[in-house]
């Protein structure tokens, strides 16, 4: 019989391992593979990809299948947290939405109260995103941080425009940062680059590189992964930070997700779509390296979480 | 292993002659080495160092071909192991499984709902392309039924599906001519699946047991043989043994030019999964991940969008995007009061933009101006997104009859063409909207007054 030689790659380089939470908070740890996604027999992976759950500070104007699928819960932001908790969540992701100025405006007062609500109901770690303007991130970021101080959340989005405000806060209140590029790798190593120099330690920064949903570019966020982690552990240290992918909110703002009626007969029914839809962008983007995926959908988390079980034997 | 120039060089006639077109043999062979250019050119090549230059040159994954006719399935010729390295060439073919244990009733639903279904993404229409008909009554006279069944209904090609080789070789009687796949040759009928593979020049699947020593055995086998029409199935069914055996399958085959392992992989995800969510996911992972074929037992409408569209994406040139066919869209059901928006073909652009206007509630008309893919700014800063094409597009698409009004809103980033489309289209009044597709919902509600 012949014996077939397994091709082995030798890669030089690392995943940056992150810690996230502790200070009386459950602790969580990202990144650290020698190796591209479950190859394991190559390299070692001590952390598995870890699911956070997305919270929002306001009621969300969501569609039926995630709607029916939470219940009360979203109703009010600590019962939300909680509910994410019991499902498994590794983290839980607050997104500040309502401080958006055309999605209620609000501030610094009404972002540290809600940070405080989370960090009270529940003790995972937590990632906390502004809601994309740079002014109101600014803002509302830094009373998230200090609201937050000692216990290691993570702050985002940092991003070309507002890193310099982010990063210092992450730097005083001990926090990690998310840099966050729109698909494309030279910024995003450029970001890390200006992170870095800014005094942001090489354990504080997670990137977002961002990516599509199934259907509307998870080629680029794909093959963007791809490429970071190829280089990772091709030794370029400045490529080489744990991955996030803001999966849910990419999916759930999609027609295949969003619409149950008026649509052809050929995309079946909705529910059932749309859970596969969040599914398959996040094992997709898991499988091209991505070591932390922010997700929506009770059903579709619990799926992702089972697939990350069996990719890693167990 | 292919051959280097160096390797090449010592079967070329080393005199420099130049017919070929390159000052030096050493340069021509330097070229052929890199895959810019065809032996043919040099006319003095021995055969001796043709045969060794041609067992080089073979693809590193054999291109197979299922089926015949328009609809027949070419899996294969893959050369690397990401896509941004270069486009993955042959999608992923889906093809659903009927058992014959399935009640002729089904089986005859089941290949209409497959054989019809078809999806538009991108404006194009897109469907699964096959069946595999599985003997898993272990019946021959079943399994012909059932070949027979699905033969009849569909012109997509088949997938046989039979360790018997009794029951294998009655179906090819029947239907060998539509040059069905064979699945498949195991360790213990492979002499016998290797007879009617050669006899009716199909191709064949070679399944292993358990790994890849004794999957390499049998296409060897196969090989000597001179049976090298072949997809092979390493047995590997779960998550984490599936993504580890086919990668080193792919790697073997490119990098180490194996051939035993140098074909095209079929999958079974049905079988490495308890639910429907977990059977997609699995499949999703075979399409990214180096599957050829991917049989899907638990087919649903829901499921097979999913996959047709990843694969749609994955297998897309990553050095060319996805383009959206130029013309006139409809977003929701636009009256003739409704906004009319102008925008380029590239896919996420069109994304972007369509869905903002439905999301925010507004029915509109969108004119896609053909930009060969290039998003708003970097088709104007190429010169593909200017005044005459965006009036060529308007005019061409007879929008002024679709509307009562003549208001045409530009994208915010190309504000700069306003005046020159004024000129192009006189009796247009032009409207610059926001830079940022997030921002429409805001912008016509502010200024859109029709």
């Amino acid at each position: 019989m012949p014996e077939v030689e397994i091709p082995v790659e030798k890669w030089t380089g690392q995943v940056k391992t992150v810690k996230l939470g502790g200070g009386g908070r459950k602790e969580v740890v990202i990144g650290g593979q020698t190796t591209l996604p479950f190859l394991t027999f190559e390299g070692t992976i001590p952390n598995p990809p870890k699911i956070a759950i997305e919270v929002q500070d306001k009621e969300p104007s969501w569609p039926a299948p995630l709607l029916s699928a939470w219940g009360d819960a979203v109703k009010d932001t600590a019962n939300w947290a909680k509910k994410a908790a019991e499902l498994g969540a590794d983290l839980i992701c607050l997104k500040l939405l309502s401080a958006h100025p055309e999605g209620g405006n609000t501030g610094a007062a009404e972002a540290k109260a809600a940070v405080e609500k989370v960090l009270s109901a529940v003790d995972l770690p937590l990632i906390i995103i502004g809601p994309g303007v740079a002014e109101k991130d600014n803002e509302v970021l830094t009373a998230a941080s200090e609201a937050a101080k000692g216990q290691r959340v993570v702050l985002g989005n940092c991003e070309e425009k507002n890193y310099r405000t982010i990063g210092a806060v992450c730097i005083s209140d001990g926090h990690v940062a998310i840099a966050k590029t729109p698909l494309d790798i030279n910024l995003c190593k450029q970001l890390n680059i200006m992170l870095s120099d800014l005094g942001v330690q090489n354990d504080s920064i997670i990137m977002d590189p961002d990516t599509g949903a199934l259907g509307y570019g998870i080629e680029y966020g794909y093959s963007i992964n791809e490429r970071l982690r190829l280089a990772a552990l091709g030794g370029d240290a400045m490529t080489s930070f744990p991955i996030i992918n803001q999966v849910g909110s990419e999916v759930w703002r999609q027609k295949e997700a969003r619409v149950g009626e008026g649509v052809p007969d050929e995309w079946g029914s909705h529910e059932e779509r749309a859970v596969i839809w969040e599914e398959v962008t996040a094992t997709s983007v898991i499988n091209a390296g991505c070591d932390l995926v922010v997700m929506c959908h009770p059903k579709a988390i619990e799926n992702v979480k089972a697939t990350i079980d069996k990719l890693m034997g167990k | 292993m292919a051959l280097t120039g160096i390797q090449i060089y010592k079967f070329l006639p080393k005199t420099n002659c130049k017919e070929c077109n390159f000052p030096t043999c050493l340069a021509f062979a330097m070229k052929l080495a890199a895959g810019g250019v065809e032996l043919a050119a040099c006319p003095y090549v021995s055969d001796e160092g043709k045969a060794a230059l041609a067992a080089a040159a073979k693809p590193p994954i054999k291109l197979i071909i299922i089926g015949d006719g328009d609809k027949k399935i070419e899996v294969g010729n893959e050369t690397v192991m990401f896509r941004h390295e270069k486009t993955f060439v042959h999608p992923t073919a889906l093809v659903v499984r009927i058992k014959d244990t399935d009640s002729a009733d089904d089986v005859a639903k089941k290949v209409d709902e497959v054989g019809k279904y078809g999806v538009d993404r991108v404006g194009m229409t897109f469907g699964l392309d096959g069946f595999a008909i599985d003997n898993a009554s272990g019946d021959a006279a079943k399994f012909l039924q059932a070949v027979d069944a699905v033969n009849s209904k569909t012109d997509l090609p088949l997938v046989l599906m039979s360790t018997d080789p009794g029951a294998m070789g009655q179906a090819l009687d029947k239907v060998a001519a539509k040059k069905p796949l064979i699945y498949a040759a195991t360790k213990d009928n492979i002499d016998q699946m290797l007879e009617l593979a050669k006899k009716h020049s199909c191709p064949l699947a070679v399944r292993s047991a358990g790994g890849l020593n004794e999957l390499a055995e049998l296409t060897e086998k196969a090989a000597a043989a001179g049976v090298e029409n072949l997809v092979i199935d390493p047995g590997t069914r779960d998550f984490a043994d599936s993504l580890v055996t086919l990668t080193q399958i792919r790697r073997l085959a490119l990098q180490k030019r194996y051939e035993p392992v140098g074909y095209p992989v079929i999958t079974f995800p049905g079988e490495g999964a308890q639910t429907d969510e977990e059977e997609a996911v699995l499949a999703a992972q075979y399409v990214a991940k180096y599957g050829s074929i991917v049989v899907i037992d638990r087919f649903s409408p829901a499921l097979a969008l999913a996959l047709i569209t990843l694969r749609l994406n994955l297998y897309t040139d990553p050095q060319k995007p996805i383009q959206m066919k130029p013309g006139l869209y409809q977003i929701g059901e636009p009256k003739e009061t409704s906004p009319v928006c102008v925008t380029t073909n590239f896919s996420l652009t069109y994304f972007s933009i369509a869905g903002e206007l439905e999301g925010a509630g507004w029915p509109s008309w969108l004119v896609v101006c053909d930009t060969e893919g290039l998003s708003v700014l970097t088709a104007w800063s190429a010169g593909k997104f200017d005044a005459e094409k965006i009036a060529k597009t308007v005019k061409g698409e007879n929008v002024a009859e679709k509307v009562s009004h003549h208001n045409v809103i530009l994208p915010g980033g190309v504000a700069v063409l306003r005046g020159e489309l004024e000129e192009e289209l006189p009796d247009w009044t032009i409207m610059v909207g926001p830079r940022e597709a997030m921002a429409v919902g805001g912008y016509l509600k502010e200024n859109w007054k029709n």
